[in-house]
């Protein structure tokens, strides 16, 4: 579904990521971890349209994009949501939902329509869907959620999560976990995630990539990555036992 | 109870011509063509403003208007019916010059208002410059149809007519107004306004949305300009184009609020009548008091209320609706 290869990405003279390729096969969860600044956000980035990528090429259902913009890229079926919440503030919930909806996708869809489908995505993330509720009212977890609905409002094949349980405590992660996982039955998505919970990640996903100092380090099943001293060194600092 | 005062309001409105004003009807007249004229303008202008899009050079697409009827009746007898549309034309492609290059490399904030602001000088240097045809800074007379009212030349002795046409160009920017505050659109904007790596994420055509309002806001700032120039039958650049008009459109609509429909109409009143008022205190004794008076006013507004007069004051009264509602519960 996804192919990437050879991406690379400075920043001046720092490079970000660095020749890395991986794939993302139709209907998986993939992981993608790695320490503080190994370069999953930018990955994201690059993917999503938001940073041209210095070189290397990203194909998604068999076209090329890295020369898309970020609106193009969504409306192709690409979805993101940020690490750090950015909600439209001066909107309310449902607008933040329904303009995603509206303008997210190529499918034509009356404003109504529009309305509607937010409505569904905000259920399917439990958030309210009263017509004025504020953002002001979200904490940080339901702002996360809020990301979550509004990029799966877009109607995506390939969602991009970025540390959706960030700021959550273990009673939240443990259901945003279980969310993700209904999510992808009922509205049949791909998933690329990245998160630092470790614990939880490998419980949902297929299959992992690690990332370091912006180069891909493993990738393989969750089992065998924990296992994998590289990455127990780089990053685990110790095994995690998959329960 | 919203619509009873609003008929109530537009009654009055229509009937005012009417009412016995004593020897003051033309100068009322006078006075109220110019809020409605001014209104529109400012209207058109939030449309832009409302979303971030701070413009300190509207003089330009009201020169454009304003020029191009009076210099394509003047010169070719062109009936401003169709010399509007030429106007809207040319404002339109000022805001596609203007808009395109700014969207697209992401210049936005105080650098999109400086950027407006030169344009608006270089409309009105363009007009001073080109005084063969223009007039120069001396400003210019449209030529006087014959007979006393001619409707091919929009050109009316009695100011009835004048008044009413601007009620009625008034309403229909109200409208458009309403439209887009209703609109998807808004939320668009309103999402660009605030974070527009996030609106372009979720599918949202950052540039198009931007050039699309600032061409509808200097579409009709076009059209207040053209009927601005058929009622005063006499454009000048320092007037129509430039910094000096382009603040003062700014200044009535932050004064009156650009969020609200009817904020850029009780700001364009509030400093056309304030202006009226000082003018006829101070005379010409004191030049220029009625600026630095109304200056003031906008920097305490601007410090106190930031929604604007009307913008706080109907927050206000919402509050305390819903308080009253909220008590017997
Ligand atoms: N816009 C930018 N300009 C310059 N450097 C950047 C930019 N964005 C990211 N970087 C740098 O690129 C590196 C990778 O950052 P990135 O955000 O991708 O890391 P990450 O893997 O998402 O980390 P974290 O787990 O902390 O979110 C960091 O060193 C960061 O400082
Ligand atoms: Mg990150």
């Amino acid at each position: 579904m996804l192919t990437v290869s050879g991406l690379t990405k400075r920043f001046g003279g720092f490079t970000a990521l660095n020749q890395v390729s991986f794939e993302v096969a139709g209907g998986e969860i993939l992981g993608l971890i790695g320490p503080n600044g190994s370069g999953k956000t930018t990955m994201f980035n690059c993917i999503s349209g938001a940073f041209p990528p210095t070189a290397g090429s990203i194909v998604f259902r068999g076209e090329e994009i890295s020369a898309l913009t970020p609106d193009k890229i969504c409306h192709r079926g690409i979805a993101r949501t940020f690490q750090i919440p950015r909600p439209f503030r001066k909107l309310s919930i449902l607008e933040n939902v329904a303009v995603a909806a509206h303008y997210g996708s190529n499918e034509p869809s009356t404003e109504g329509e529009a309305r509607r489908h937010a409505r569904e995505m905000l259920a399917l993330v439990g958030l309210p869907a009263d017509d004025s509720a504020s953002t002001a009212l979200l904490g940080a977890a339901g702002l996360k959620k809020l990301e979550l609905a509004r990029a799966l409002a877009t109607r995506p094949t390939l969602l991009l999560a970025d540390e959706i349980l960030g700021g959550l405590d273990p009673g939240e992660m443990a259901s945003a976990a279980e969310m993700l996982k209904r999510i992808r039955q009922e509205i049949k998505i791909t998933i690329v995630w990245v998160e630092h919970i470790m614990a939880t990640l490998m419980r949902v996903v297929d299959r992992v990539v690690v990332l370091d100092h912006g180069e891909k380090l493993a990738e393989g099943r969750p089992v065998d990555v924990a296992e994998d001293p590289k990455v127990i060194e780089a990053y685990l600092g110790e095994k995690i036992v998959l329960a | 109870m919203a619509r009873l005062t609003a008929a109530a309001v537009l009654a009055i409105i229509a009937a005012a011509p009417f009412l016995p004003m004593g020897g003051m009807r033309q100068y009322a007249l006078h006075v109220l063509v110019q809020i409605f004229i001014w209104s529109f303008i400012g209207g058109a202008w939030s449309l832009m403003g409302r979303f971030g899009l701070i413009s300190l050079g509207h003089g330009a697409f009201l020169g454009a208007g304003a020029y191009t009827t009076t210099l394509l009746w003047n010169f070719w007898g062109l009936t401003p019916w169709l010399g509007v549309l030429v106007a809207v034309a040319g404002a339109v492609v000022i805001g596609l010059v203007l808009g395109y290059p700014c969207f697209r490399f992401r210049v936005v904030g105080h650098y999109f208002a400086l950027v407006t602001l030169a344009v608006g000088e270089v409309v009105r240097l363009l007009v001073i410059a080109e005084r063969d045809w223009t007039g120069g800074s001396l400003g210019v007379t449209l030529k006087a149809s014959a007979g006393e009212a001619s409707l091919a030349a929009i050109q009316f002795a009695d100011k009835r007519v004048f008044y009413y046409a601007s009620v009625v160009v008034w309403l229909g920017g109200l409208w458009v107004w309403r439209r887009v505050d209703r609109s998807m659109a808004r939320s668009a904007l309103e999402a660009i306004g605030e974070d527009e790596t996030a609106a372009a994420s979720v599918g949202i055509h950052v540039t198009r949305f931007k050039l699309a309002i600032t061409v509808l806001s200097a579409a009709l700032t076009a059209v207040g300009g053209v009927l601005y120039a058929q009622y005063f039958t006499y454009v000048n650049p320092d007037t129509l184009s430039g910094i000096g008009v382009s603040l003062r459109i700014v200044f009535a609509v932050v004064l009156g609020g650009m969020y609200s429909l009817l904020g850029p109409t009780v700001g364009s009143a509030l400093t056309i009548a304030l202006s009226e008022y000082l003018r006829v205190l101070f005379g010409l004794k004191f030049i220029g008091m009625a600026e630095t008076i109304y200056g003031l006013v906008l920097i305490l507004c601007i410090i106190f209320l930031p929604a604007g007069i009307y913008g706080s004051l109907r927050a206000a009264i919402a509050r305390r609706m819903a308080r009253r509602r909220a008590a017997p519960a």
